[in-house]
């Protein structure tokens, strides 16, 4: 009883405000009086604590690590700390490597797209209170998040054409997955037809995970023809089939109907999965949804998110809501509070892992939060006119320079139909070709060497993406180094 | 008509050839509010021991066993709307399914309601 | 004297009597500064636009006769209503920035301004992925140093740094598992998890196609290595140990685990999401760890951002390093920098298990982790985890006399103390008392993790905070504490200051809704 008491009268004593320390002695907090500015407790917080804990070093508090595995000091070849401007210099020299799609002209996408970001996203998500949120696990105090969340839900489902959509995944590739495996659930079949329009790292990822779940994926790469697939899939639609899997546009920018596609999947019981990795698109075409795909996936990235070398970006993921209880991800949903008041949750937990675990429908914990909020903050900002505007000023600044540049010798327009990407057709190979612009400060665009290095029957051919940021004369100047290396 | 019990919580009530299968009401008062029960489909063939249903609360999936092998003839539909019903009702309204008996033998490995209440009493 | 009468009070009168605040209603039904916020699909419209684009060019469209005709539904805002919009949204948060943050094996420590400023250089933002790698050295420079970071801070030779979050990297980590043994034509089907384990562990074993088995805990809450050696044979593939452990315990038999699972042909599995309590003092390759996976939004400071994103570099031992996913970033010896991708895999990475997700990775957190562990460095990296395990250790000591702390015996905690709900009255519990902390101004600690705690509570304050901070803490927790165990009834309706009262998640379960839709009205006036 006395042990006990001596404990409290401890413990009272020392969580009582410290009085304010000298001044000479604030801001140093560690023994050799050098400041670490995110490190706040002084010699002094140390000393007081121990004595509370009942130790005399803080190594006694690694008691339990083996004396083997205890290191004495710093790691070797790692260098001590540093203040901002030291960090600043070494990042800064770093990034002046690198050739900013923004200092040059600039033609990439297949699969990540340059759209301007208008300058309030950034400073929405730099919010601290969204910034270092974290998930919205006690809604009570996170309805900034949760809210945000069902707005982003919501866009993306109207988009996509579909009845609902998660809050997000972590990216495009990993939510096609996602989608297959889904299919594989509700259909119990496990052959899943891949068109050739889909993205080459979306396929690697899916065959990557089919070698560990078994599933049979059928896929070809495609062919440097105007035509997308569409034919070929629907000859391969089967009762064996649990999906087909369909990029819109596809990865050489081709657009086809999807409608025949979903009407076979559906007399098979098979399920049409599209895939959207430019989802501004879906301001000027039909959406997925409208012709009858069962789930839509895609890439998020266009709208709020950078390019950022390819990640983090943010998944998409919609469905008919029939399939709602399959669907991977979190799911942020409408209620009400105590009081009656308009409230909105994290819902649909139980088909996560930390309640199935080994049964839950996937692994995922994280979604892509502040990317999802940087994406509906954008489609916000657009709203259906300015998406509609932005859609158009892509697909026709495309279009004009779809024209331009299969206007120079030795190079052909392969695409009848397009969004803002396309497909030319050079006669020489066109991976040398990009390496040479890049050379000259012109990103050039995506050789088809580069996604399909085994092909030599695609080696000529270059995805050239035109988004809104692209001027008239990055077109020239395109078109002159093309001419001259075609030369 | 009789009713018996399993150590997972089930009640089946048998009458004739037929059973119809739920959880109990000590059971549904331990999941807490029930959200969406997923039935096993018409026709199925289930082995005494089988996953035979999920009761799904806001926090936790729970599996709900076969107690007895047979062929699923029935489910109760009002769960998709009211799946609140499992805890108003377990034992009466909240039903999951009924089953053709393939092996009336199985039902001497269960508990009488006595014995049932005794076990959980024991808990 | 010229009398200037003019103007207003400067002070409250009085003999005014203060009414009770819960009895006054407003017009609105804000509260000053707590103002309610509608949807955008409520107060915006689809004519309306925060963005100004030029026109476009005079040109047919070639769409393919596939023209979105229907209205889409996506209303749009001015930028001053859009930016009102999410601020009035924002403060109804609580965040890190906000205030202390104590989820147990979250490691909410303080986000650094730093990286974000670092990870905006637009010669890291504005880059594309399949820029041909000449003229993205600097990128593939600076994930190689990270890499180099990490790989000295385990003390592992390899790491993967593709995987998007920790439970990829788990997946990509318990993936390379697989193909190491599958290599060796040993493929086996049982992997060993501990009961107290996080649920993506037993989701990701079970996604790769394994059957997980529990590994019993002994009393002092650490894995029963008795036990576990006598379940290892020829059918378990390995063991999936988080170390220090959910309870907020370092294993001191971890060493012997790896060997026992090591002799017994299988690989060890390391969850990393606690290395804030030994990064810089301790390296799990001196433990014998096989793979594991580093959450870079925990230990390393990149933003939670409300749920994501995270990322997820795994360290590999000399066995799996050669199965590692790709894509990879290598040094040649001129200094250049390339990207091993599928097709040049086959020449030094041919067991590379593939690809995990399309591109390179995390590479804006990237950009951040490496700022954060420049600004540290090894010398700041030790002293991180020493103040992260004695904030803990002082809170476990300042609480255990009021509260149930089942481990507090068996020694010191490390960067997280483990409390029950034992002793709680009048049917209050863990989730009661979490939502009396929320009227404190706090967010909760994690609730009911591990599961093999009842009623658990986890504290992780983190080294990012001072004492004071932590004073303070303690100081509220105390309080609620002993509201839980004297059994008071208000403890039930709590929290009663936040935005909202407790929400019915019941129904959000029942009947979910997971999108707007117009009120029957408007849709039927629309048609």
């Amino acid at each position: 009883m006395v042990a006990l008491r001596q404990h409290r009268s401890r413990s009272d004593r020392r969580h009582q405000t410290t009085p304010t320390p000298p001044l000479k002695r604030r801001g140093l907090n560690n023994e050799e009086g050098k400041n670490m500015r995110y490190l706040p407790l002084t010699p002094d917080d140390r000393q007081s604590m121990l004595a509370t804990i009942g130790a005399k070093t803080v190594d006694d508090l690694f008691v339990d690590v083996p004396e083997e595995a205890r290191l004495t000091g710093p790691i070797h070849g790692l260098p001590m700390h540093a203040g901002e401007m030291a960090v600043e210099s070494h990042m800064k020299a770093l990034a002046k490597k690198n050739h900013a799609a923004g200092d040059m002209p600039f033609f990439l996408g297949a699969g990540a797209y340059r759209h301007h970001v208008p300058a309030s996203v950034d400073h929405i998500i730099q919010r601290g209170e969204f910034l270092t949120a974290y998930t919205p696990y006690q809604p009570e105090i996170a309805q900034g998040t949760l809210q945000t969340l069902f707005e982003f839900q919501t866009q993306v489902a109207r988009l996509f054409g579909v009845d609902v959509a998660n809050a997000s995944m972590y990216d495009g590739s990993t939510a096609c997955w996602e989608a297959i495996t889904m299919a594989r659930r509700i259909t119990r079949r496990s052959k899943a037809i891949l068109s050739s329009g889909l993205h080459p790292h979306y396929v690697s990822v899916a065959k990557t995970m089919a070698r560990f779940t078994k599933d049979a994926l059928v896929y070809d790469a495609p062919l440097l023809e105007a035509a997308t697939d569409g034919q070929s899939l629907l000859d391969q639609i089967d009762d064996e089939t649990s999906c087909v899997v369909v990029q819109y546009p596809d990865i050489l920018g081709r657009i086809a109907d999807l409608s025949a596609l979903a009407d076979k999947a559906k007399a098979h019981k098979a399920l049409l999965i599209a895939v959207v990795t430019e989802p501004v698109a879906l301001g000027a075409i039909m959406s997925p949804g409208e012709m009858g795909a069962d789930i839509v996936v895609g890439e998020g990235q266009s709208l709020g998110v950078g390019l950022q070398f390819g990640g983090p970006f943010v998944g998409l993921f919609g469905c008919k809501e029939k399939y709602v209880r399959q669907m991977p991800g979190r799911l942020c949903g409408e209620t009400v509070d105590a009081e009656g008041k308009r409230g909105f949750v994290l819902t649909l937990s139980t088909r996560e892992q930390h309640i199935r675990r080994e049964k839950a429908t996937s692994n995922i914990c994280t979604n892509s939060g502040l990317c999802a909020l940087a994406f509906t903050a954008h489609m916000t900002l657009l709203g259906e006119k300015g998406l509609r505007q932005l859609a158009m000023l892509n697909h026709k600044k495309a279009v004009q320079a779809a024209d331009r540049l299969a206007a120079i010798p030795g190079v052909k327009l392969l695409n009848d139909s397009f969004f803002n990407e396309f497909t030319l057709v050079l006669d020489k190979d066109a991976r040398p070709i990009v390496r040479a612009l890049a050379d000259q400060r012109i990103l050039a665009g995506v050789s088809l060497g580069r996604l399909y290095p085994e092909s030599d029957t695609l080696a000529q051919g270059l995805i050239v993406a035109v988004t809104e940021t692209v001027r008239d004369e990055d077109v020239e100047a395109l078109a002159k180094a093309l001419e001259g290396a075609l030369a | 008509m009789s009713r018996y019990f399993t150590d997972e919580h089930e009640w089946v009530e048998v009458e004739g050839d037929t059973a119809t299968v739920g959880i109990t009401d000590y059971a549904q008062e331990q999941l807490g509010d029930i959200v969406f029960v997923e039935v096993p489909e018409v026709g199925t063939e289930l082995e005494q021991g089988d996953d035979a249903a999920v009761v799904e609360s806001v926090k936790a999936a729970s599996d709900v066993y076969a107690a007895v092998s047979g062929e699923v003839i029935e489910v109760n539909e009002a769960l998709e709307d009211e799946p609140g019903l499992v805890n108003s009702s377990a034992e009466e309204d909240g039903w999951f399914f009924r089953l053709t008996l393939s092996d009336k033998e199985e039902l001497d490995d269960l508990m009488d309601e006595k014995a049932y209440k005794a076990f959980v009493d024991g808990l | 004297m010229t009398m200037l009468a003019e103007g207003r009070p400067t002070k409250q009168e009085a003999d005014l009597i203060m009414p009770e605040q819960d009895a006054i209603t407003t017009h609105t039904g804000n509260r000053a500064l707590m103002v309610d916020e509608p949807l955008i699909f409520e107060t915006g419209s689809p004519d309306r636009s925060g963005v100004d684009l030029p026109d476009a060019p005079q040109v047919a469209s070639r769409l393919g006769g596939l023209d979105r005709k229907a209205p889409i539904g996506v209303p749009g805002l001015s930028e001053g209503e859009t930016v009102r919009h999410y601020t009035r949204l924002s403060r109804q948060n609580y965040a890190i920035d906000v205030g202390l943050f104590p989820l147990g094996s979250c490691t909410m420590k303080h986000n650094p301004r730093l990286n974000e400023k670092m990870a905006r250089l637009k010669g890291f933002a504005d880059i594309h992925p399949l820029q041909p790698v000449d003229s993205v050295q600097g990128a593939l420079e600076l994930i190689h140093q990270l890499a180099d970071w990490l790989k000295l801070l385990t003390g592992m030779p390899a790491v993967a740094m593709s995987p998007k979050a920790g439970a990829h990297g788990e997946l990509c980590g318990i993936l390379a598992i697989r193909s190491a043994l599958e290599a060796r034509g040993d493929a086996r089907e049982v992997i060993l998890v501990p009961e107290s384990a996080h649920g993506t562990n037993p989701a990701t074993a079970a996604f790769a196609g394994y059957k997980v088995e529990d590994i019993p805990a002994n009393s002092a809450g650490r894995v029963d290595l008795a036990a576990l050696k006598a379940r290892l044979g020829p059918d378990v593939a390995g063991v999936m140990i988080t170390n220090p452990n959910t309870c907020g315990l370092f294993e001191p038999d971890m060493k012997a685990i790896s060997d026992a699972v090591h002799a017994a042909g299988g690989l060890v599995y390391c969850d990393g999401a606690n290395f804030n309590a030994i990064v810089g003092k301790v390296r799990p390759g001196d433990l014998g760890v096989d793979a594991m996976h580093i959450n870079l939004h925990k230990t390393f400071s990149t933003p939670h951002g409300g749920g994501g994103p995270g990322s997820g570099p795994v360290v590999f031992s000399e066995a799996l390093a050669p199965f590692a996913p790709l894509p990879i970033v290598e040094k040649l010896d001129n200094g250049h920098f390339r990207l091993v991708e599928e097709e040049t895999a086959e020449d030094h990475h041919g067991s590379s298990f593939g690809r995990m997700v399309a591109f390179h990775g995390q590479m804006g957190m990237f950009t951040r982790a490496l700022t954060y562990m420049l600004s540290h460095g090894a010398d700041g990296l030790k002293q991180v985890s020493e103040d992260a395990v004695l904030n803990a250790n002082y809170i476990l000591r300042s609480l255990e006399d009021i509260l149930d702390a089942p481990f507090g015996n068996s020694g010191p905690c490390m960067h997280e103390a483990l409390f029950s709900d034992k002793g709680f009255s009048n049917g209050l519990s863990t989730l009661d008392l979490a939502k009396g902390m929320i009227d404190e101004g706090y967010h909760p600690m994690t609730m009911y993790f591990p599961l093999v705690v009842h009623g658990a509570m986890l504290v992780e304050p983190t080294e990012t905070e001072s004492k004071a901070a932590i004073d303070q803490f303690v100081g509220a927790f105390r309080s609620v504490a002993g509201r839980a165990k004297a059994g008071d009834e208000l403890l039930k309706t709590a929290p009663h200051f936040a935005p909202r009262r407790r929400l019915d998640e019941t129904q959000a379960a029942r009947k979910p809704i997971l999108v707007w839709t117009e009120p029957e009205e408007f849709a039927q006036a629309a048609e």
